[in-house]
């Protein structure tokens, strides 16, 4: 079944169209995220569908229901803010409680609920605290429990790892993971971290300018940008102008190749171009070998345990002929 | 400013402030003494000699006591007032955004900005033109007028700390408009506008130019002792009345910092 | 889960407070102009209206013969005002708010100063009440304070006595102008009073800009070689200056339109603000009184164009 159901879906602001004929359908169960910029439409988008804006024109469903015109209280979806928003004038307990006591559930119910809320995301016990006395990664959690203590349909998570430190966003990243799988609810989450959309997400789209400019697979996103955004934000593929695709005996148009796809000397099977090295970089588990060829820059990267070649050298490069991807148009 | 040294101050300034402190502080501390004095024709300093007699005398007088209660109910039904008008326009003015939200600050702000015997004047001009006669109600209406913007300062300040996402996450929980004004709005601007309230209290209690004005032959505390002042009868009582008035007006000051002291602005400011 | 619905849309809430919730959220501008309205009726229209008509009043004229107001639009009655015994008023009235404006900027500063710079947390706390307490007190008791200082059997004289100066006292007063028969019924005791009552509104803009600076910004001046005169002119003036402006606003304002401390403590010559109260009382001549009331409202207007321009609301 289909979660969340976008159609032609578009937000504008003025004279900007923040969020622009967007279609999206997010399956149930799926683990989705929306990756780009800032300003690029996919925190809009989040917005739209938890119910704090309106779509300008277009058709939203949530498993089916129309969800225009419906207010944030009466949808079944709720959200983890990135800045946690958690009510500081309420201990813990009573924040992950406070949907259940909105909707009316009894004191000694939710009570309960909220504790187990709180176990669930490793924080047992801290209900009576105040918001204010717990760390940022604490708070990320309690705001974690108090979305999931509602049993959402849907869950939506902006920017959840943005104002954590990066061994805790690790920690974090998996245990989203888990959380996810275990308790079967359909996660959104927004990010401007490709790293994060990629290791976390089961499908990711890209935005940029208010439209999705691929939506698919980490794996497709990654290795077959369709477009120059995609393949420059996700990773740091090399883009082929046309004039240098064409030499190489392929089509008429901009081409994006993964560094790790590239090798020095040549090979059977493999297309070969020459190159003159113009920046040598040593990263650890590699190198990456800058070279110029054709007037575009092009980067590779090469086994630490081999030298790298000396600057102003020239030198063959090759790669296979199923990892060169040609992508739309002009961007 | 904070200096990362730790630097002293020069002589200089110390004696500065300090008299500039003195300055404000010793009148006051004076009407407290003449409370107690036992001279009654004229206002001779050092006291005569001290005594206890005047606060009695001041507690058998009824009209005292009818100016005080005139005082208090004006000032409670005006606080009242300013409360609700002082929210409404923060709230609007802090939540959305739209045409002429700076005419609004502005309106709100004039009935201070500009001297108060226009604003008395103004009032009593426009009774006078619509034959409303002079009341309860007249004095009310111009106090309330002027407190609005104490109200109007504290709650905007704190509007503006309860950020937005707090009223989304509330009705992304579950909770519609009237439940997240009463679960999260209002107690997070809960202790603001008792300040604010206070602090409305206070400027109305002590108001003498506008009631002048607007209050036709009733008798505010302030207006009574006015009367005292431009034509001295009870010295003695004025004295203690004086010493009274100082007090019930220090309370909802320190009151209204104590509740606003964690705050980004404190209560007050601008009075 | 039993305790939450299934479905994605949750139905709406029974009864009136779930509609309506329903609709403000469709209709914000609606529960916006709700909101509006009770303050914008009170302030707009009650109190607006109120002074538009006392400005209207100032186009009109009073009959000399039958004291009745004649409703035909004239500017006599503003000739009226330049006639010299009003005109008098007018200028003394802005040379005294001048007067005590600056004189209260000078009290004022090293308050501010201290306060900003050196005074740190228990300290800051006694300087911020020991400001709102004299700020907030009763108008009245304080002018009543002075009224029983600067009496002719009062502290002030019982001082000087003490302190065998009396003839300074006496030498003061038998000067023209700020003298008089006793301090209480002199300018010098109005500018006194004037001072001690609206000081207090200009210590915390001036602080509130102070503390804006950064400490470090002085301490450069003095490692330059800065006299701490000099610092004082070319550093911490000029970044005061905005405070000190928006402290005059009130200082300014509050004394332009103060009609009981000349009353109580002064000679008899009047101020705007007794002017206004005289004319609209006694001598019933409300377009006079009009008039006269205009005068600081257009004197505060140009005064707030100029602050404005100076950014000094910042520092409010």
């Amino acid at each position: 079944m289909t979660a969340v159901l976008f159609q032609q879906v578009s937000r504008h602001f003025g004279t900007v169209r923040a969020v622009d004929s967007v279609d999206l359908a997010i399956a149930e169960g799926e683990f989705f995220a929306m990756l780009g910029p800032s300003g690029s439409g996919k925190t809009t988008c989040l917005r739209l569908m938890a119910g704090f804006e309106q779509p300008t024109s277009g058709h939203i469903e949530i498993f089916g229901e129309t969800a225009e015109g419906v207010p944030p209280y009466r949808r079944n979806v709720n959200t983890v803010f990135q800045d946690y928003a958690l009510f500081p004038h309420l201990s813990i307990l009573e924040n992950v409680a406070y949907g259940l006591m909105v909707k009316g559930v009894g004191k000694a119910e939710r009570l309960k609920a909220a504790e187990e809320a709180l176990a669930m995301v490793k924080l047992p016990g801290y209900g009576a605290r105040r918001p204010g006395q717990l760390s940022g990664g604490q708070r990320q959690r309690v705001a974690l429990a108090r979305a999931l203590v509602n049993r959402p349909r849907v869950l939506l998570l902006d920017e959840p790892l943005g104002a954590l430190d990066l061994k805790l966003r690790e920690q974090m990243q998996e245990e989203l993971k888990s959380l996810q799988k275990s308790l079967g609810i359909t996660f959104v989450f927004v990010t401007h971290d490709q790293g994060e959309a990629l290791s976390m997400a089961d499908r990711i789209a890209v935005f940029s300018d208010g439209r999705i400019q691929q939506l698919g697979t980490p794996e497709e996103v990654y290795k077959k940008p369709k477009t120059r955004f995609v393949a420059d934000f996700v990773g740091s593929s090399n883009v082929l102008p046309p004039d240098f695709v064409r030499t190489l005996g392929f089509g008429d148009s901009y081409a994006s190749l993964r560094p790790e796809a590239i090798t020095l000397g040549d090979g059977l099977g493999r297309k070969n171009f020459a190159g003159r090295v113009v920046a040598t970089s040593f990263l650890g588990a590699a190198n990456r070998v800058t070279v110029e060829a054709a007037g575009a820059r092009i980067a590779a990267m090469t086994p630490a345990s081999i030298a790298p070649p000396a600057l102003g050298e020239t030198v063959t490069l090759s790669f296979l002929p199923e990892d060169l991807h040609p992508m739309d148009g002009a961007r | 400013m904070r200096s990362d040294r730790n630097t002293s101050a020069p002589l200089g300034l110390k004696i500065a402030a300090g008299l500039g402190l003195a300055f404000l502080h010793l009148p006051i501390l004076l009407i407290f003494l003449y409370a107690f004095t036992t001279e009654e024709k004229s206002y001779q300093f050092p006291p005569p000699g001290y005594t206890l007699k005047w606060f009695a005398v001041t507690w058998n007088r009824p009209d005292v006591w009818e100016a005080m209660g005139l005082s208090v109910r004006v000032a409670s039904i005006s606080t009242a007032v300013a409360l609700v008008l002082g929210t409404l326009c923060a709230a609007a003015v802090s939540r959305t955004k739209f045409f002429g939200r700076e005419t609004i600050s502005l309106l709100v702000i004039l009935p201070i900005a500009l001297p108060g015997i226009i604003t008395g004047i103004a009032l009593r001009s426009a009774f006078s033109f619509a034959e409303i006669p002079f009341s309860f109600w007249t004095i009310v209406l111009g106090h309330a007028t002027f407190c609005v913007v104490v109200v109007y300062n504290n709650a905007v300040a704190r509007f503006r700390r309860v950020s937005g996402s707090l009223i989304e996450a509330s009705m992304d929980l579950g909770a519609d408009s009237f439940q997240t004004f009463r679960y999260v709005i209002l107690p997070n601007i809960g202790t603001a506008l008792l300040a604010g309230g206070m602090l409305a209290f206070a400027l109305s209690f002590d108001e003498v130019i506008v009631t002048t004005f607007t209050a036709g032959q009733q008798s505010t505390l302030p207006i009574w002792m006015l009367e005292e002042l431009v034509r001295p009868r009870q010295r003695p009582v004025t004295n203690v009345v004086a010493m009274v008035v100082v007090l019930v007006t220090f309370l909802p000051i320190l009151g209204a910092y104590y509740l606003t002291r964690d705050g980004d602005q404190v209560a007050g400011a601008g009075k | 889960m039993s305790i939450v619905a299934d479905t994605s849309i949750l139905a709406r809430r029974e009864g009136t407070s779930g509609r309506l919730s329903d609709f403000f959220w469709r209709n914000p501008k609606i529960l916006l102009l709700l909101m509006l309205t009770p303050p914008l009726l009170w302030l707009g229209v009650i109190y607006l209206g109120s002074l538009f008509a006392l400005l209207l009043q100032s186009f009109f004229s009073i009959d000399d013969f039958s004291g009745l107001i004649n409703y035909e639009f004239t500017l006599a009655t503003y000739r009226q005002l330049l006639i010299p015994s009003n005109f008098d008023i007018i200028l003394r009235t802005v040379l005294m708010a001048a007067l005590v404006t600056l004189a209260s900027a000078a009290i004022a500063f090293p308050i501010a100063y201290y306060a900003a710079r050196y005074a740190k947390g228990k300290w800051k706390v006694v300087f911020y009440l020991g400001v709102m307490l004299p700020l907030w007190s009763s108008y009245l008791v304080k002018v009543y304070a002075w009224k029983l200082i600067l009496a002719k059997e009062g502290i002030v004289t019982w001082a000087f006595a003490k302190l065998h100066l009396s003839w300074l006292l006496d030498a003061w007063l038998s000067l023209p102008v700020v003298g008089g028969s006793s301090l209480s019924i002199s300018y010098t005791g109005t500018f006194i009073v004037f001072i001690y009552v609206w000081m207090p509104f200009m210590i915390l803009p001036i602080q509130a800009a102070l503390e804006r600076v950064p400490g470090n910004l002085i301490e450069a001046s003095a490692d330059l070689g800065g006299h701490p005169a000099q610092t004082f002119r070319h550093v911490l003036f000029p970044l005061a200056l905005p405070g000190i402006i928006a402290g005059s606003i009130f200082t300014f304002s509050l004394t332009l339109g103060d009609y009981i401390i000349p009353q109580i403590i002064g000679s008899s010559r009047l101020f705007i603000g007794q002017a206004v109260y005289a004319q609209q009382g006694t001598a019933g001549n409300i377009p006079l009184a009009a008039a006269f009331s205009v005068v600081p409202i257009v004197i505060m207007g140009l005064y707030l164009w100029m602050a404005k321009r100076q950014g000094a609301f910042d520092a409010l």
